[in-house]
């Protein structure tokens, strides 16, 4: 997932070509050093924005002052190959499950057993590899000025025939993410389409309307609230609501029929050097993730998905079956039905 | 006094047995094993149970561990197949969409890491191409399960193979679905730790049986002993019990060393009894020459040396007379003849058999009678206050009085004698009761005297008692023989 600005991209660039300490394979979008009272630092790899993760940086420190934090932004796609080709990073983390779940199931996590693994749901971790911290639905952001004097659609059929009806008013002004690009983008549009065949006739309606391909989350937000997108469809609903708090031109659509619930996932490599110290660190995220005020932070707690808004899929089954969409050949077959769909 | 020695080879007789039973059962082996059948047997059973205990919780976690990895096979199995059904061609190339379920099912054992390939004999379609199964299928349809190293960990792979058209020339597919076995690993071991918990409490249970079993078939044995053991000492009649076979020989040897026994005992108090007459005839013919010859001398020394003579041989015709009198109390006790007779009529006999001696003493009898009818056998009871008042007339010094009364105490008649003698001594008078009371200990009998030995078991046999106390105002010795009346 790319939520960085270009301009945080030639920062990066940048930084690689100043520090040769930190020559690395990957490309990393931003990076930020919380130093600790102490001289172990911790290094972490994650999708998630510095502003996003910060707050958790916070209470971190709180636990375990003495260590240092030093985080580093990466797409899923980046995370994905750094992980595996052995890159040290102490702990991983990313919204893309799947992805996250081929690199634990393929040997390339270090397992990891402590009071805060023990109790998370037992859906909410595989085996003592892989665990998860936030449940995050994927949302629709609409712009209340676009919007204005409509009725608010309240499930998807309702957001079809709304869309087939005015089609003038939603011609290039859908957006939603680039799937070739986005791996949660990917991951949010296989668990749609395994789920309700209703994913395909709004793509092949989107695809029809001209939509607006992004790579991240944070630009269809910034869009939607500028009005140069009226609908923004699969946008990570965490990062809409932390904007929503501050920008009342946007709105989250309340669609009932069904929602796709992605769980945040961390890791530490096997390639981990310091793996006690990220033990404490995911312990310490892990027990943010199971807290029970939703609203302090950026992104909800596991908690979330069990509340009265529980969707009625539940969130993405951590299980091979995640592998399954990334298999070469299902991959190859889903990227070309669904550029036949998007891409008119 | 002089007839202890006399008494103990009979009470030694006695004893021997009892003696010998406690020392075979101090033998013991160092383990304790042999100690006793009980125990021996318990742990045996004990031992028995465990070894199957063991053995039923090694053969439920080996089928545990078998029905597990068969699940998993199965699982496998059917994993491998949905992705081989979902094999086809479309326009000439081979076509696969992964079936979700294939993956998804996977789950089912617990959380196991996957790995799978799709190839064709020289070429990987999809999957992990460094996944090599050491054998395939021949036909297909087979399906092929096989153990192996992958990746540094070990996992269990199924393999099937589907030929599809590719072009005009059907190529064969093969799909391996690999699975990590820690969900097996912990099936087997949760059953085996239940399969554990069951065996300890088989084996508690079964050790808890073995031990009442071996309880239970020792109990005719404990009834045997504890029915010889009750016996009083001179009981040797054959143990007449129903006994398990195992037993019976041992009954019977029993039995047979009782019946040696008694007829060991009767010759040696037959030999007892023909000694004693042998022994007393001539010393009354000593004795009568004796008193002619006393008569007849004038030297005093002469006269002295034939006094004392007479006193020696009076002395050895009493001790000839109790171990004639034991003899008889000893058979006679043991089958009692019981007839009608009157206490007072034996006790008079008594005293006027005595009178002579006690007159030589200066020694006068006070005798206060009534009559007293019971069932008992005179010749017993009159060996019973003999021997008794034999003593009073023995200890007492010259002129003074020996009293005797018969009266009725509730329902028993109380003979008591009184003598002005020198009684027990202090100290030993309770000690002597007590010991009497309970008529078991011999060194006392040897310290008292046989008299009272032929006395106390005159006595018993029927069903009276015998008592010893200090005569009045500490003077003198007071013996109380109580009988039942009839």
């Amino acid at each position: 997932m790319c939520h960085a600005h270009p301009a945080r991209r030639l920062i990066a660039a940048l930084l690689l070509a100043v520090l040769p300490g930190v020559a690395l394979a990957q490309v990393l979008e931003d990076r930020r050093v919380w130093p600790g009272t102490g001289e172990r630092t911790i290094r972490v790899i994650s999708t998630a924005d510095i502003d996003v993760f910060a707050p958790f940086v916070e209470r971190i420190a709180a636990e375990r002052p003495d260590l240092g934090i030093d985080y580093a932004v990466a797409s899923s796609a980046e995370l994905h190959r750094a992980i595996a080709e052995g890159a040290s990073y102490d702990l991983a983390i990313s919204s893309a499950m799947d992805l996250q779940f081929q690199l634990a199931n393929d040997g390339l996590a270090r397992a990891h057993r402590s009071d805060a693994t023990a109790g998370l749901p037992g859906w909410a971790r595989w085996r003592d590899l892989l665990f998860a911290f936030t449940a995050e639905p994927a949302v629709a952001v609409i712009s209340r000025a676009r919007f204005a004097g409509r009725d608010r659609p309240r499930n998807r059929q309702d957001l079809i025939a709304l869309m087939r009806t005015d089609r003038e008013a939603f011609a290039r002004a859908v957006g939603t993410y680039d799937v070739r690009d986005s791996g949660l983008g990917y991951l949010f549009a296989t668990q749609e389409a395994r789920n309700s065949d209703t994913y395909w006739r709004l793509s092949e309606l989107m695809g029809g309307l001209d939509v607006q391909l992004y790579c991240c989350s944070a630009q269809m937000i910034d869009d939607v609230a500028s009005g140069r997108l009226a609908l923004a469809y699969n946008v990570l609903g965490s990062y809409a609501m932390a904007r929503i708090a501050r920008d009342d031109r946007l709105e989250i659509l309340a669609l009932q029929d069904y929602a796709t619930v992605m769980l945040r996932t961390a890791f530490i490599p096997a390639s981990a050097e310091d793996p006690e110290g990220a033990g404490a660190v995911l312990d310490a995220i892990l027990r943010i993730g199971m807290r029970d005020d939703a609203d302090a932070l950026p992104l909800p707690p596991l908690g979330a998905v069990q509340g009265p808004e529980a969707t009625a899929f539940g969130p993405i089954r951590l299980g091979p079956g995640l592998l399954v969409h990334l298999d070469r050949l299902n991959r190859e077959a889903f990227l070309a039905e669904w550029s036949d769909a998007m891409l008119q | 006094m002089t007839d202890a020695a006399a008494s103990r080879p009979v009470a030694q007789k006695v004893r021997r047995p009892a003696a010998g039973q406690a020392a075979a059962g101090r033998a013991a082996s160092p383990w304790g094993f042999s100690r006793s059948i009980g125990r021996r047997l318990t742990i045996l059973l004990a031992g028995i149970a465990a070894v199957l205990a063991l053995v039923s919780w090694a053969m439920v976690t080996s089928f545990a561990r078998a029905a597990a990895e068969r699940t998993q096979d199965g699982v496998l199995a059917a994993s491998a197949l949905s992705i081989a059904g979902a094999l086809g061609s479309e326009q000439g190339n081979i076509r696969l969409e992964l079936p979700y379920s294939a993956f998804a099912m996977l789950d089912a054992i617990g959380q196991d890491r996957v790995f799978y390939r799709v190839a064709t004999a020289d070429d990987t379609l999809t999957g992990y191409e460094d996944l090599e199964v050491p054998r395939l299928p021949r036909t297909a349809g087979e399906v092929v399960t096989d153990t192996i190293a992958y990746r540094g960990t070990t996992v269990r792979v199924a393999t099937v193979t589907r030929s599809v058209l590719s072009g005009q020339v059907p190529v064969r597919i093969m799909v391996s679905v690999a699975q990590t076995r820690s969900g097996v690993d912990e099936i087997a071991a949760g059953l085996s730790r239940s399969a554990a918990a069951l065996s300890v409490g088989f084996f508690l249970l079964a050790t808890g049986l073995g031990w009442a079993a071996a309880r239970n078939s020792l109990r005719p044995l404990n009834e045997i002993a504890q029915a010889v053991g009750r016996r009083g000492p001179s009981d040797l009649r054959p143990v007449q019990r129903d006994a398990p076979g195992e037993l019976a020989p041992l009954l019977a040897a029993l039995n047979r060393l009782m019946e040696r026994l008694g007829a060991s005992i009767r010759r040696s108090e037959d030999f007892i009894t023909e000694a004693a007459h042998r022994v007393r005839t001539p010393l009354a013919t000593v004795r009568a020459q004796a008193e002619v010859a006393l008569h007849s001398a004038e030297s005093e020394e002469v006269k002295a040396t034939l006094r004392r003579m007479i006193r020696a041989v009076d002395e050895s015709s009493r001790s000839a007379g109790q171990l004639l009198d034991h003899a008889t109390v000893g058979f006679r006790a043991e089958t009692l003849r019981a007839e009608d007779l009157d206490l007072a009529a034996v006790i008079r006999r008594v005293t006027d058999g005595l009178a002579p001696t006690a007159e030589m003493k200066d020694i006068a009898f006070s005798v206060s009678l009534v009559p007293a009818p019971m069932r008992g056998d005179a010749i017993l009871l009159e060996n019973a206050v003999r021997n008794v008042l034999d003593n009073a007339v023995k200890y007492s010094p010259a002129e003074t009085v020996v009293t005797v009364t018969l009266e009725r105490a509730g329902s028993a008649w109380r003979i008591t004698i009184r003598d002005e003698g020198r009684g027990f001594g202090d100290a030993a008078v309770p000690q002597l009761v007590e010991r009497f009371r309970r008529g078991a200990n011999v060194e006392k009998v040897v310290g008292s005297g046989l008299g009272l030995t032929i006395a106390d078991e005159a006595l018993r046999a029927h069903g009276g008692t015998l008592t010893l106390s200090p005569g009045d105002n500490g003077v003198g010795a007071c013996v109380t023989l109580t009988l039942p009346a009839a």
